[in-house]
């Protein structure tokens, strides 16, 4: 208990429960890992029900699918992996203990990010006026009317799939504003980086989400289109 | 009244006081009272349900509320005891209290997550809550599309929502606690020396963690398809109602281990105190815990056996439900092995163990009744399976959970419960609950459906035993709640262990100061070690 009460008064940082600052950042690690394990399952809940109705519905999941732009998402999924990037930068900034450097490259990856949504804003706008949007006024030209609400289903399911990540790409907006604001207070150091280790954690995951919706929502079976 | 004239000594209850130091306390000791408090409050209403349903079913006819109300108030049961009651009770209140204990920890890994997910709960359960006194909800406890998307009038919304949220307690709960047991081990305690109810905590936890995700994106499409009228599950927009049944099951199957893993946990604590032996087969207890975790996963069709489901599936989940009798079958018969040439003592604990092992057996064997493909025909949507499902969460979970409440209480207060008082409610509890749902077994064979208020006047002997039952039944839950409170100003002073048991968690005084310990304990020998507690006074027993 002595040597703890001395590794306490020792780093600020390290909180009542813990022992040593290594104990305290393998769990949060962990503990971030275990959380990206529950979103993987919360994902996958999704991809199953599209995995179904693909299967049920090849034929008019392909015609839907090919109205999607596809240059548009291939651009933004570059941008995408360039905040990846941008934000790996910004964890080996905190590892060196760069202060200035981290909060350059996570400005950066939030200007990525938002580049990303805005661009996700403006490809909702167009389904609003081609009349994609699921619900009464909904229609997809050139389908019989039987067919329709299979249409539609695909563009629930492209407004759920890309709604939520993009969700969670607003919630990574939030983490990565937290995160420039404590490290210009001065919070993080080559001891103490773990929020920007974790948060960066975060932010690749919901990057690798849009590598799985990408193809699964833009590019299967475009060659049918025709 | 003043007791003494020195100073208390300081602990987790008395070293703050005032509304505030309980509701933004990170202490996991206070947090597990919070949930105590809570998952009694949604027992209370999930028992009042239940009370109107027992005195609905006395006459064959409908003559005490009408077909709606009768479905909303079996849904309701469900929705209390199982979201709000079940899946927090064990785990949220004695999980939290005692896992860190237990391992030697000061405190969970996340002492302010620990907190919010108490929150969740609470926001959780205050939609639901909401929807009850709003008008209710009728759809079952199951919301099977496409009724609950496209044609139920009742809160469906409400009520999915509460779900939704407190969802997101249990999963950061199991974060928790994977977190605690795999980070913050106290010195020499090895996996292997991790006392059993770690064990199946943890095997709870990696449910938690994996399941319930899945059921929060399945109301997340339920609530899309009513509320926008988008067609996932509802097959006149073009969705499949059997899909929203997998998604449901993948969860909610599991989740009846999450209910039931954590009270497996506080029986193998309780057998080896109270017949001072170390469990017997301590590695396989422990592994059959992870295997139920695991299984469970793998079982969820046996839900849709008459749901078009393909007879080949159908078969693979009758084998595989089947498989989940080993790791359970492995227990019981390991807690019977250590109660062999034990030295027993009949505290009220134990015997709510004892009555956990043998009404837990009729569950689980009537379980592999309903697993198999020929029988569960006969007997789908009976009363069989209520009496089933009953045996396993009212006959085990909450018969460890009251066992598992006895057996810590001197610990949390630092009181003595009444034993003679409370011997007789776990009587009470054990004839009364066989006296509710025996008579249920007989009336499912015979063909009474589930979720009919009115039925043939034959059936009626056989309902009338079970709300007599169910009388009982009410009395020996509603003493415990009395003498508990009484136990807290007039209960005997309890020792730090009184039970001269080898957990951590009996290290320390009775109540915990507020970090556990006063020196970090270091573990040098297995859990159920007697040798270590030889010579220590014991209380009772």
């Amino acid at each position: 208990m002595a040597n703890d009460a001395h590794a306490h008064a020792q780093s600020p940082a390290l909180r009542v429960q813990f022992d040593t600052e290594t104990q305290q950042k393998d769990a949060s690690t962990l503990g971030m890992w275990l959380f990206l394990v529950t979103e993987v399952m919360f994902f996958g809940g999704m991809f199953l029900v599209y995995t179904v109705y693909r299967h049920a519905y090849p034929g008019i999941f392909a015609i839907a699918s090919s109205s999607l732009n596809v240059y548009i998402g291939a651009a933004n999924t570059i941008v995408l992996l360039c905040s990846s990037f941008t934000m790996v930068l910004a964890v080996r900034a905190a590892q060196l203990g760069q202060r200035q450097a981290i909060i350059l490259f996570l400005i950066l990856t939030l200007v990525l990010g938002g580049v990303f949504l805005g661009v996700k804003a403006y490809e909702w706008n167009e389904k609003f006026q081609e009349h994609h949007i699921p619900g009464s006024s909904f229609h997809f030209e050139g389908m019989q009317p039987d067919e329709q609400a299979h249409a539609q289903l695909f563009f629930s399911l492209y407004f759920a799939m890309t709604g939520l990540h993009a969700l969670h790409m607003v919630i990574g907006v939030g983490v990565l504003l937290f995160l420039i604001r404590q490290a210009q207070k001065g919070k993080y150091s080559a001891e103490y980086m773990t929020p920007v280790d974790i948060g960066g954690l975060y932010w690749h995951f919901v990057d690798i989400i849009w590598i799985f919706l990408y193809p699964l929502l833009y590019l299967i079976d475009r060659h049918l289109k025709g | 009244m003043i007791t003494a004239a020195v100073p208390e000594r300081e602990n987790y209850l008395n070293y703050k006081y005032g509304i505030k130091s309980w509701l933004l306390t990170k202490d996991h000791k206070r947090i597990g009272l919070l949930y105590l408090f809570t998952v009694t409050l949604f027992f209370c209403l999930g028992g009042a349900f239940a009370t109107m349903i027992r005195i609905e079913l006395l006459t064959p006819q409908g003559n005490f509320v009408s077909s709606e109300t009768y479905n909303k108030l079996f849904t309701m049961h469900g929705v209390a005891m199982i979201f709000f009651f079940l899946i927090p009770a064990i785990p949220a209140t004695l999980g939290n209290f005692f896992l860190p204990m237990m391992i030697g920890a000061r405190d969970l890994a996340f002492p302010r997550i620990n907190l919010l997910s108490w929150y969740l709960l609470v926001i959780g359960g205050l939609f639901s809550l909401f929807a009850m006194l709003a008008g209710g909800v009728d759809t079952g406890w199951t919301f099977y599309t496409p009724y609950s998307t496209t044609y139920s009038n009742s809160w469906v919304i409400a009520t999915a929502l509460g779900i939704f949220i407190s969802g997101f307690s249990s999963i950061l709960t199991g974060l928790n606690f994977i977190v605690t047991v795999h980070r913050m081990r106290a010195p020499g305690m090895t996996w292997m020396r991790m006392p059993l109810f770690v064990w199946s905590h943890y095997a709870t936890a990696l449910i938690q963690v994996l399941g319930t995700p899945v059921i929060a994106v399945t109301i997340i499409l339920l609530f899309c398809e009513r509320v926008f009228h988008i067609g996932i599950f509802d097959p006149t927009l073009g969705g499949d109602p059997v899909l929203f049944q997998h998604m449901f099951w993948f969860y909610s199957h599991p989740a009846v281990y999450i209910m039931v893993l954590p009270a497996m946990g506080i029986v193998s604590e309780l057998v080896s105190v109270f017949s001072r032996k170390p469990i017997f087969g301590y590695q396989f207890v422990a592994y059959a815990s992870m295997a139920i975790a695991v299984l469970g996963f793998l079982v969820w069709g046996h839900h849709l056996f008459v749901a078009t489901e393909s007879v080949y599936s159908a078969l693979v989940f009758s084998f595989l439900s089947y498989f989940v009798a080993i790791p359970s079958a492995i227990k019981v018969f390991n807690w019977t092995a250590t109660l062999y040439k034990g030295s027993i003592s009949f505290a009220t604990p134990m015997l709510y163990a004892f009555g956990f092992i043998g009404l837990f057996t009729i569950g689980g064997l009537t379980g592999l009744f309903v697993a198999a493909l020929g029988f569960d025909v006969h007997v789908t949507d009976t009363y069989f399976v209520v009496a089933h499902f009953h045996y396993i969460m009212v006959g085990g979970t909450i018969m460890a959970y009251l066992g598992g409440l006895h057996y810590w209480w001197p610990k949390i207060t630092g009181r003595m419960y009444p034993e003679g008082w409370a011997k007789l409610s776990a009587l009470i509890i054990f004839l009364g609950f066989n006296l509710t749902f025996f008579p249920q077994f007989i009336l499912g064979y015979l063909g009474m459906p589930r979720r009919y208020h009115v039925y043939p006047d034959e059936f009626q002997v056989l309902h009338v035993l079970s709300t007599a039952g169910a009388s009982v039944l009410a009395v020996g839950y509603l003493m415990p709640m009395v003498y508990f409170i009484w136990s807290l100003r007039y209960g005997k002073v309890a020792s730090a262990n009184p039970w001269g048991a080898t957990g951590l968690e009996w290290q320390t005084p009775s109540p915990p100061p507020v970090h556990n310990f006063d020196v970090t304990p270091i573990v040098t020998h297995e859990a159920y070690d007697y040798s270590t507690v030889i010579g220590q006074e014991v209380e009772v027993g």
